[in-house]
């Protein structure tokens, strides 16, 4: 199956092991994705004012990308799939906003004069969705190192489940990601911080805050027990991993805990290439050796 | 003898409404009518973007950008002339960056606030896709953004443009330089013939060509053979 | 019969009006309908850092009170849309965050510049951070 892939710009650069492990899952999988030939950034967050405009030219601009390859017939259907949490929000929150507002749709053509007309036939899907589509016993199939006595614990964060409209699973109680790391051969540590806020984008002006939300997500994550955290954004994966060192500073007695994208944890499973932990912080191969698991 | 009477257009030159020839470029019908170009003129070719103007034909909301060197005028136009877009001379020491994303990000953050309206795009007189360029060095694709940035000449009607307040054309040209220091690396075949004119090998076809007379430097050159 | 010393007599002139139609027309929100149960409070991440509630928000909104753009809690919010999940008369308060954030914004203020960021800082941020915080905090 050829499907239309989004990555967004941060997958090509810090989160360069979430693009390339989404790519080797993908593939063991049966799913072929293609980029389109000229993408750009989507907004990273949906624009909430009404009487905005431009800030759909930039997810409208990807979804006539997508259109196009449907018509050069690159792709199977006229889905694009996202992982990044945040560009998965953003481009079906424009994409529906749009569909359902002629007035908008108008004005973004008008202005995108060189641009075909955007049909509005996209579907913005997100991987776990699609994953969670192939079924749970064709993960199982593909897996050739199960992830026995690894206690992961699941964050999802906000843009995946909410607002509730638009998110991929039930916003109080998901189970997409527990499911596909059972799947996998893990055991699931439940938070119940799973699904709270990491700080998002605070991390750039307000870092104490981001850092103490952060905080409490992998404090209840330490303690439930877990040994590694999975996520789906590279936002919350910045915020929960790599600004350890900052949640160090305000809170003293915090250890580190090791934070993976959960396809990185995928191609671990599946035995295939471009699990990318060199590129993780904290350094996740020292609790994984411990496992057996590498 | 008959003389050429070529055919006269109306067009505003900064306000100001003036009969012009109607095969003359902007620059030419300026100075046709009396202008004098102090700043904004400069190798008259298309290539040192020092004449970049703005203009909008009568009937058409649209506003267009263009070299005033190179556009022939249209009949209705109303014409500005910009001959400067104020943009910050950004210094850095090209040994030390690398070619990644956040090196744009250093020296030029508001490309983050880029909206990918396309509306720089749409002023460029020499047709470059500049939202593009600046959408690959936001991903940290050097070599797409040198390559799309190829045939920027500065002139500076995309900066005056974009609503996130972005210079393109600086980011553009960082993106040259770092593809050119860091991706393509150095071209080998230039530095061998620095060697080889260093060594002196051709020292004797100089000293020749120094002592030719014009005629017969006109005629080598003229016969020249041009290898690609 | 207060002189005007507490907050406790409150008139709705057509400024006030003017503003809280400014408001539901950037949001889309119907804000009428919120009655004040706090659901969206309790459940917001980030209270701790606001001097004023989400919910008390949308109380200065209903009353069309101009006072609400200078509280800090606009900024504060993360659109995390918990209260949207919340909110038992489908309201989504975040919305209303951003058109209040928007009004201001509108008036030529960026709550963030770029100035502010050290190199150190240029070069560790992802560029998700950057462009989402930007979209958020300036105009």
């Amino acid at each position: 199956m050829r499907l239309a892939y989004y990555p967004g710009c941060t997958m090509k650069t810090d989160a360069k092991n979430f693009d390339e492990s989404t790519y080797s899952t993908a593939e063991a999988l049966g799913i072929e994705l293609l980029e389109p030939t000229r993408w750009n950034c989507c907004g990273t967050v949906h624009a909430l004012a009404k009487d905005n405009v431009m800030n759909y030219l930039a997810p409208i601009r990807n979804l006539i990308r997508v259109e196009q390859m449907n018509e050069a017939e690159l792709v199977d259907d006229k889905r694009v799939v996202t992982q990044c949490a945040m560009c998965y929000n953003t481009l079906k929150r424009a994409n529906a906003a749009a569909k359902a507002d002629p007035e908008k749709m108008g004005k973004i053509r008008d202005f995108m004069e060189k641009e075909p007309n955007y049909q509005g036939s996209v579907n913005v899907v997100h991987m776990l969705e699609l994953i969670k589509g192939l079924g749970w016993d064709e993960v199982k199939s593909k897996v050739v190192t199960p992830l026995d006595g690894l206690k992961v614990s699941p964050y999802y964060g906000c843009l995946l489940l909410r607002p509730r409209e638009y998110g991929i699973d039930d916003p109080d109680h998901p189970t997409v990601m527990e499911d596909l790391l059972e799947a996998l051969g893990a055991e699931v540590v439940d938070n119940p911080y799973k699904a709270k806020c990491c700080g998002a984008y605070h991390a750039v002006h307000m870092k104490e805050v981001a850092a103490d939300l952060s905080h409490r997500i992998l404090k209840q994550a330490q303690e439930a027990g877990a040994d590694i955290i999975v996520t789906a954004c590279p936002l919350c994966q910045f915020n929960l991993g790599d600004r350890q060192r900052e949640i160090k500073k305000q809170h003293r007695e915090f250890e580190g805990i090791p934070v993976v994208y959960y396809t990185q944890l995928m191609a671990l499973a599946f035995g295939k290439e471009g699990t990318g932990f060199e590129q993780n912080t904290p350094d996740p191969v020292p609790v994984l050796e411990e496992k057996g698991l590498l | 003898m008959e003389e050429n009477e070529s055919e006269m257009v109306t067009i505003h030159v900064m306000g100001k409404k003036h009969e012009v020839p109607a095969d003359l470029t902007i620059m030419k019908a300026m100075e046709y009518s009396g202008h004098q170009f102090r700043r904004g003129a400069g190798c008259r070719g298309g290539y040192c973007g020092a004449c970049a103007a703005m203009y909008r034909v009568k009937g058409s909301y649209k506003l267009q950008g263009a070299l005033a060197c190179q556009k022939i005028v249209e009949d209705g136009m109303y014409i500005a002339q910009i001959p400067f877009s104020p943009a910050e001379k950004i210094t850095y020491d090209l040994s030390e960056l690398r070619p990644d994303a956040n090196t744009f990000l250093e020296y030029y953050p508001e490309i983050s606030r880029c909206l990918s309206c396309n509306t720089c795009t749409k002023a460029c007189p020499q047709d470059i896709e500049v939202m593009d360029y600046v959408q690959a060095s936001l991903r940290g694709d050097v070599e797409e953004a040198a390559r799309l940035s190829f045939d920027c000449i500065s002139c500076g009607l995309c900066a005056v443009r974009c609503p996130a307040e972005i210079v393109p054309y600086n980011v553009g040209q960082l993106a040259r330089r770092l593809n050119s220091r860091y991706v393509i690396g150095p071209t080998e075949h230039v530095l061998k013939r620095v060697e080889e004119v260093e060594a002196g090998e051709f020292d004797a076809d100089i000293d020749e060509l120094k002592r030719l007379d014009r005629k017969t430097l006109q005629e080598r050159y003229e016969s020249r053979e041009v290898k690609l | 019969m207060s002189n005007g010393t507490s907050g406790l007599y409150f008139t709705f002139k057509p400024e006030n009006a003017a503003f809280k139609a400014k408001v539901e027309e950037l949001s889309g929100e119907n804000i009428d309908l919120c009655f004040q149960c706090g659901a969206c409070s309790s459940g917001c991440p980030l209270t701790g850092e606001m001097d004023l509630l989400p919910s008390t928000v949308i109380r200065y909104a209903q009353l069309g009170m101009k006072e609400v753009l200078e509280s800090k809690t606009p900024w504060i919010c993360i659109t995390c849309f918990n209260c949207e999940i919340r909110c038992p008369r489908g309201i989504d308060i975040a919305n209303v965050m951003e058109a209040i954030r928007e009004t201001v914004l509108r008036t030529k203020y960026d709550k963030f510049t770029l100035d502010e960021l050290t190199p150190e800082e240029l070069r560790e941020l992802p560029q998700i951070a950057i462009i989402s915080n930007q979209r958020k905090l300036t105009a």
